[in-house]
């Protein structure tokens, strides 16, 4: 009889019949989601929601569905390693399937609809489990890859137990068939095997059998020295398609019937159409309709280009908000002021605070301060954002590459006022993702225009509309104030800065230091906040590494000896921060004009140090080379994990040296990249990545390459300038007044 | 109607002879390998080949391109068949998001072409106008350079000599 085992803490296991014979395997976690939301939604230690399913088919091939995007991170490679492994499965008889944005996919009614076909669930199976999931998952939108999730929640709670359940459940039906105990089956390269009796069979042989068989509650998972597949090395199942454009992401999605629409969103941010002239627009070529959204207006034509011409013709005259004098110079003035204030009438808000850091400054030999301040940044991605939709009979289809199909659907059925069954989702590659295909707003619009002119329309911004209207990485200060003894020791360290959104722990410190005091200040502006790679951590990582850096130099201390002294209770950092230093031969003497600079960062469960070299020449900084170490507990796929901390590095190093959305009369000056600017090939350094498998719990890959690289360079440059760069990005600061001319010009 | 040779295929096209080639791959002729990103010759997504060299077809009027042979990524290698940097980006495991591939490969593939054995400095100026916001810079270096190295055989060279 299927059945289900209760799983405490983790998650809850179930099996059941595939309609063509075979085995299905449910697992259900409790979510670890960063979202906010979801937390009202799971409320009791009874309400989970169903995220891998693993199917075994009667050819046995193996299919895992997995409940993550595949933005570039390798995330479903490296998931389905783990099943596999798990599993004892041949990695070839392996396949992924990304989870369809249905409600039902977190329950087991998704068993019914889409792993079992027309199969009916047994009786005794239904009430148990639609009663524990629905409440969940029929409120529930959310179903997103970020967080750097993927690998250390869905992963290590989902795919790998999935892939053991399964292991047992097969093994055991094999043990009863054969009359033999299950201790003495093997399960390996998709095949069960008893030495013994010579008995052998395919996992298919037994699928059907083991799917009567109630999983253990807690299935034994393989330990480091058992893996065959995890922490090997693994094609990538993506790339092939991505080498031949054969690749299909959102903006190749091709509807019968569609036509194309651009739009112009309100230069000023909460500002609405007041007017617009469409005469000259209409009359152009090609030219279906003109849509006001409100907030948008967006010209829909037989091709992209048309549209894009008519909408340069249409006049729009747009509300006043009351911002249309804000610049960049003006918020920051308010972060600091807002601040100050807030810190000397005591409305801040502790994220720490130990010791007693009043008593520590009065004793200090010498205080410290720095103010630091960090600019607004786009996401970007190569893939400008972009949705096609059709709305018909009140339904509507969406196509897109997201970060969240079960967020888009909701999204779109609350904006169309249709209930979300109504509402479907297809998911494309994410052409980039980085936290912006997180939201949902361009979904919404295409849905929004394709209703109002009764034709599927896709929908593409143009660059300029990409970087203007993100959903931005905010602008932050952060000042700082810090105590050291005589001996150059921190006795004190206090911080207090504005926009305060996730990781909680982001503005925290490794180091050994008593008296803490970190908080926030409330300071609100009218742009709005989007996630961006590694969140919180990309202005914080900055802010702290570079704030220690200077505290080496107060103390006259070496920056990576500084450092390292503070960490003898925290050996896994100790044990990164040594391994970048002495693969980056720290310590050796550097000729005029260039620096060595070291940074710690610890995100999304791994721990990152980063040293970069730099050359600054005639005021130009180079980045020459950046040596990573990342401890990450274990590194399921090497090369991906790699992979992600050299792409990590250079989206941080692209920020750190050019990315600057300034503000000015209340809208975004930057458009494209000529003036909101990337790292290219010709500029881009030698990154080495050296990993360390610590065996500590699992953690992230996506975002902890990101936040370390800024404070890195930032240190090198102090080293190569001795100019102090407390600002983002560096291509703002004139380092030619230190350049010394090469003696043979003097 | 204007007469566009793509792939080796001849097509007329009822189109405005200022769009960009860009539009008339991607919506005309449903060649979506190649993509939009910048539509200023920014970024480099949009690659293609006119008569071999590499050019943006964001920016190029399909007029321009009209007179000769455009080719896509979609004409590049083959099923079963790819092209040396198409193997070369899958040995290197250069893609990640992917996005800006189709563009990179085309260039990569216009570089060594005219230039089999190019040095750092020479993929350095071919490569720059490719944008990957997935940085995968480090690796498309390595691929480049290692279809170099096997374009490169010096027994033939011996032997031809």
């Amino acid at each position: 009889m299927p059945s289900l085992g209760k799983w405490t803490r983790r998650g809850l296991i179930t099996t059941g019949v595939l309609a063509t014979g075979g085995l299905a395997i449910g697992v259900a976690l409790r979510p670890g989601h960063r979202a906010p939301e979801l937390a009202r939604f799971v409320t009791s230690e009874e309400e989970h929601l169903v995220n891998v399913w693993v199917k075994i088919a009667p050819d046995n091939t193996i299919t895992a569905i997995v409940p993550h995007s595949e933005m570039g991170q390798g995330a479903q490679t490296a998931l389905t390693q783990m099943l596999a492994d798990e599993m004892g499965a041949r990695w070839d008889d392996v396949t992924f399937i990304e989870a369809p944005a249905i409600d039902e996919y977190a329950n087991w009614a998704l068993g019914k609809g889409f792993i079992l076909g027309p199969a009916d669930i047994p009786e005794a199976l239904v009430p148990t489990v639609d009663g524990l999931f629905l409440q969940v998952a029929k409120t529930m939108n959310l179903q997103i890859t970020g967080g750097s999730m993927s690998i250390r929640s869905t992963g290590v709670y989902g795919m790998r137990v999935a892939g053991a359940a399964a292991r047992e459940v097969l093994v055991e039906a094999a043990a009863n068939a054969w009359g033999v105990p299950p201790g003495e089956i093997v399960a390996k390269n998709s095949e069960l095997i008893h030495e013994a009796t010579r008995n052998r069979s395919e996992f298919a042989g037994f699928a059907e059998a083991a799917a009567q068989i109630a999983p253990s509650s807690s299935p034994r998972l393989k330990t480091p020295e058992e893996f065959t597949i995890m922490g090997k090395h693994v094609e990538r199942l993506d790339i092939p398609a991505k080498v031949d454009g054969t690749a299909m992401f959102g903006i190749d999605a091709v509807v019968p019937e569609m036509k194309h629409a651009a739009i112009l969103g309100a230069p000023v941010f909460g500002a609405v159409v007041v007017s617009m002239d469409t005469d000259a627009a209409i009359k152009q070529p090609g030219v279906l309709g003109i849509v006001n959204l409100g907030d948008a207006i967006a010209v829909v034509a037989d091709g992209y280009w048309q549209a894009e011409q008519a909408l340069k013709a249409v006049q729009v005259e747009w509300s006043q908000t009351g911002n249309e004098h804000l610049n960049s110079d003006e918020i920051f003035a308010k972060f600091d002021a807002d601040i100050a204030a807030a810190w000397e009438s005591g409305t801040t808000t502790d994220d720490v605070n130990t010791g007693d850091v009043v008593t520590a400054m009065g004793a200090a030999d010498n205080l410290v301060e720095a103010r630091y301040r960090v600019p607004y940044l786009a996401h970007s991605c190569m893939e400008p954002m972009n949705a096609t939709a059709k709305v018909e009979n009140g339904r509507c289809e969406v196509w897109l590459g997201t970060q969240n199909p079960l967020g888009a659907k909701h999204e779109v059925a609350q904006a169309l006022e249709i209930e979300p069954p109504r509402v479907r989702i297809h998911q494309h590659f994410l052409g980039g993702g980085f936290g912006r295909r997180a939201t949902h707003d361009v979904a919404i619009q295409a849905a929004r225009i394709a209703k109002e002119v009764g034709v599927p329309v896709k929908l593409i911004w143009s660059r300029e509309e990409d970087v203007r209207h993100d959903r931005y990485r905010p602008a932050v200060a952060s000042h700082f104030k810090a105590a050291l003894d005589e001996s150059g020791q921190i006795t004190a360290w206090e911080n207090v800065f504005n926009e305060k959104h996730e990781p909680d722990e982001a503005p925290t410190i490794p180091y050994a230091v008593a008296n803490q005091r970190i908080h926030f200040a409330d300071s609100s502006t009218h742009v709005p906040f989007g996630a961006w790679r590694s969140v919180d951590h990309s202005q914080h990582g900055f802010f702290t590494e570079s704030f220690v850096d200077e505290l080496a130099i107060a103390a006259d201390k070496d920056p990576y000896e500084y450092r390292r002294d503070m960490l003898s209770h925290k050996p896994r950092h100790l044990a990164v921060l040594t391994k970048a230093a002495v693969e980056a031969n720290w310590g050796e003497v550097l000729t005029e004009g260039r620096g060595r600079g070291i940074s710690l960062q610890e995100s999304f469960g791994s721990i990152v140090a980063q040293v970069v070299d730099v050359t600054v020449e005639k005021g130009q900084v180079k980045v020459d080379r950046v040596v990573c170490a990342i401890d990450p507990g274990f590194a399921v796929s090497p090369d991906g994990l790699t992979a992600q901390m050299e792409s990590g590095i250079i989206y941080g190093l692209s920020a750190a040296l050019y990315g600057d959305i300034q503000i000015q009369n209340g809208a975004v000056v930057q458009g494209n990249f000529h003036d909101y600017r990337s790292v290219r090939l010709n500029e881009a350094p030698v990154i080495e990545t050296h990993i360390i498998n610590s065996h500590a719990p699992w953690g992230g890959a996506g975002e902890p390459g990101t936040p370390g690289i800024a404070p890195a360079l930032a240190n090198a440059v102090y080293q190569a300038t001795g100019t102090r760069v407390r600002q983002l990005p560096i291509s703002n600061y004139d380092f030619t007044y230190r350049v010394v001319e090469p003696e043979e010009v003097i | 109607m204007i007469t566009l040779k793509v792939n080796g295929e001849v097509h007329q096209l009822d189109v405005d002879p200022n769009m960009p080639l860009l539009w008339a791959l991607r919506e005309n002729l449903q060649l979506t390998g190649t993509k939009f990103g910048c539509g200023m010759a920014q970024c480099g997504a949009c690659t293609v080949h006119l008569n071999g060299q590499a050019i943006r077809s964001c920016v190029t009027p399909i007029s321009v391109a009209t007179s000769g042979e455009i080719t896509t990524i979609e004409a590049i290698g083959a099923e079963g068949d790819l092209h040396p940097v198409q193997e070369a980006w899958i040995d290197h495991q250069v893609p990640q998001c992917g996005y800006c591939q189709s563009g990179q490969i085309m260039s990569a593939v216009a570089l060594l072409d005219n230039n089999p054995n190019p040095d750092e400095a020479a993929i350095d100026q071919a490569m720059a106008g490719n944008i990957c916001r997935c940085g995968m810079y480090g690796r498309i270096k390595k691929a480049i350079q290692s279809v170099g190295v096997q374009s490169f055989d010096p027994a033939q060279e011996v032997q031809d000599a």
